[in-house]
């Protein structure tokens, strides 16, 4: 608090040029107030906006970098031709695989974790602080990590760990490419669950709790009646905000499968890669973007609504 | 609250009952089993990382052996530390940019908001539902025109712009917990908006950035599918310098390994210590 008051000194000492130019009418007032919004703003819109209209563009032509005079206007060819590609609907329905596998999974391994950790005991910082370290590490060495050093069939952990149950030298990345790739994702977003979840916890209102506990609820039925209902909204906001970074999941397929063996585990953002960065077919590949888009807009409709309520809510509390 | 607890415990003269119950040291332990087998992959990873080669391949794994730092070593003599330039630069000058421009943006929504704030605020969050897929396209074809591929300056930018959303809610929630009081005694002394966030507001902010800035330096650093896309030999960040290590002949787990604890290393001591406000980044300022 005090560096808050020696700056503030010196504000008394000269008035200044905005403060001037808000008495220029209630116009003028009004560009004054925007002004320092404008910049992100425009740099928003150009850097994201103008691409998203461009690849618009792009999917209503023919293009082809390895045939550069080969552009010509081509109607909707480019999303029939998507919709009728099998590799891109198997991307699809493995994008879907993976994501709801991945943010079930972790949301409830979360949930379980938050609980452990909500409670006071010995070294619970550090432990939690060990917990959180999965989500830190680099997505793409956490994608090595797994491939090389947990799956590898000889020399792996995971066959070391599971050799008494006779599993000792499956070839996890190359005979379950989905799961694997699905694990790994798990052991990286748990912990961002768990943080949401525990967030969650130590928000609750205790003298509900106590009155359940006054009332001779058991720890199940408070747990099941007052803490799940409290916890709810932050479920949600996990389940949907895990999606959103889940479904652009790229460097994990990248790293451990190269979205094999064949296109096994190929999911959209890595399917698109292929044909733009690999096929060079910038018109089909902008099409697939859009319907991506589409997509996600129906879903990230219903998280910007929660996130909204959440934050808004949470707003009315402190104020 | 272990003060409190126990106060009126002992105010009312109630028999001294243990402290602890089994049930609970039982859980304690249990707890603490669970973090360290969820974290073991991380764990063997480091140790791994001061392994010979011929020790990080065996069956059953090593757990006893010299260490070296050997394998550190060989990252270091494999050009290494240019990748680390180009991942220092992209995640500072990008995080200095957001803030830059974050700031402003985050204090004229907070404090003065104007008529359509929410709809402002709807369309930053809604560029992160943008997937980059549907974005990648035209950013390749113009920075090849412009000729700012394998540029380090063309990814500034481009994080930049998948940072500033969520830096911009995030802020946004620290400058709303700012007292009206503060700010309002500042503009009745004839402070103007710049003033009263130049002067007033900042310094009580400076948690709030700082734990803003670390958030945006996790994602720029971790940042991958533009990195290996739009750069090459010159402007290559260290997720990039990972892929060396998809297929590689012959032994190289204690090499991996120690590149990886190098490339994480300072996003992982970045996110311990901004681990209070991890959530509230992640959330965009939704859950405190």
């Amino acid at each position: 608090m005090s560096t808050a008051t020696a700056p503030a000194e010196k504000t008394s000492e000269k008035p200044t040029a905005p403060a001037a130019r808000t008495g220029r009418g209630p116009r003028a007032a009004g560009w004054v107030r925007r002004a320092p919004l404008l910049p992100a703003l425009v740099f928003m819109l150009v850097v994201t906006q103008l691409p998203f209209l461009a690849t618009i563009f792009y999917s209503l032509r023919s293009w082809n970098l390895v045939r550069p005079d080969s552009q010509a206007w081509v109607g909707v060819a480019n999303y029939l031709a998507v919709f009728t590609d099998r590799q891109f609907l198997a991307a699809v329905a493995n994008t879907v695989l993976i994501t709801a596998a991945c943010v079930v999974v972790a949301m409830l391994l979360g949930i379980g974790l938050a609980l452990l950790l909500d409670r006071s005991f010995w070294g619970r910082g550090v432990v939690r602080t060990l917990v959180i370290t999965p989500f830190l590490i680099l997505p793409v060495a956490t994608a090595l990590l797994w491939k090389h050093i947990m799956f590898e069939p000889v020399f792996g952990l995971i066959g070391f760990v599971l050799s008494p149950l006779g599993v000792d030298t499956y070839d996890w990345v190359s005979q379950s490419p989905i799961v694997s790739v699905v694990i790994a994702l798990v052991w990286q977003w748990t912990p961002f669950m768990m943080l949401l979840v525990l967030a969650g916890l130590q928000s609750q209102d205790t003298d509900a709790l106590e009155a359940g506990q006054v009332d001779g609820a058991s720890k199940w039925q408070s747990f099941v009646w007052i803490t799940l209902p409290h916890l709810r909204r932050y479920i949600e906001l996990g389940v949907l905000l895990g999606s959103i970074y889940v479904v652009n999941t790229f460097d994990t397929i990248y790293m451990m499968t190269q979205g094999g063996p064949g296109t096994a585990s190929s999911n959209l953002p890595f399917y698109i890669y292929q044909r733009t960065f690999l096929g060079f077919d910038i018109g089909q590949s902008a099409a697939m973007g859009v319907v991506v888009v589409v997509g996600t807009i129906i879903v990230a409709m219903l998280a910007l609504r929660l996130i909204f309520r959440t934050f808004l809510n949470a707003q009315e509390a402190t104020s | 609250m272990t003060a409190q607890a126990t106060a009126p415990a002992a105010s009312a003269g109630a028999p001294h009952r243990p402290r602890r119950p089994i049930g609970a040291i039982a859980l304690s332990v249990f707890t603490w089993l669970v973090g360290l087998v969820f974290v073991s992959p991380v764990l063997w990873l480091v140790l791994t990382a001061f392994k010979q080669e011929n020790q990080a391949a065996t069956d059953p794994p090593t757990l006893f052996f010299q260490p070296t730092l050997d394998r550190f070593a060989a990252v270091l003599g494999a050009d290494f530390l240019p990748y680390l330039g180009n991942s220092m630069i992209a995640t500072l000058a990008s995080t200095l940019l957001v803030l830059v421009l974050g700031i402003p943006a985050a204090y004229a929504l907070a404090v003065a908001p104007i008529k359509r704030t929410d709809d402002v605020l709807f369309f930053f969050i809604s560029t992160k539902m943008l997937p980059v897929v549907a974005v990648v396209v035209p950013i390749y074809v113009a920075a090849a025109h412009l000729s700012m591929l394998d540029n380090v300056w063309t990814l500034v930018v481009l994080y930049t712009a998948m940072n500033l959303p969520i830096a911009v809610w995030m802020l946004r929630s620290f400058f709303l917990e700012v007292p009206k009081a503060i700010v309002e005694a500042a503009r009745v002394e004839g402070a103007g908006l710049g003033r009263v966030l130049w002067s007033v507001m900042l310094p009580i902010m400076a948690p709030g950035i700082a734990a803003t800035a670390l958030i945006c330096m996790i994602f720029a650093w971790n940042e991958f599918f533009f990195a290996v896309n739009l750069t090459a030999a010159q402007a290559a960040t260290v997720p990039v310098f990972l892929t060396g290590f998809i297929t590689s002949e012959g032994l190289f787990v204690a090499q991996l390994s120690a590149a990886v604890v190098m490339a994480s290393l300072p996003i992982v001591v970045i996110g311990w210590t901004a681990q209070r406000q991890l959530v509230r980044g992640l959330s965009m300022g939704a859950v405190k």
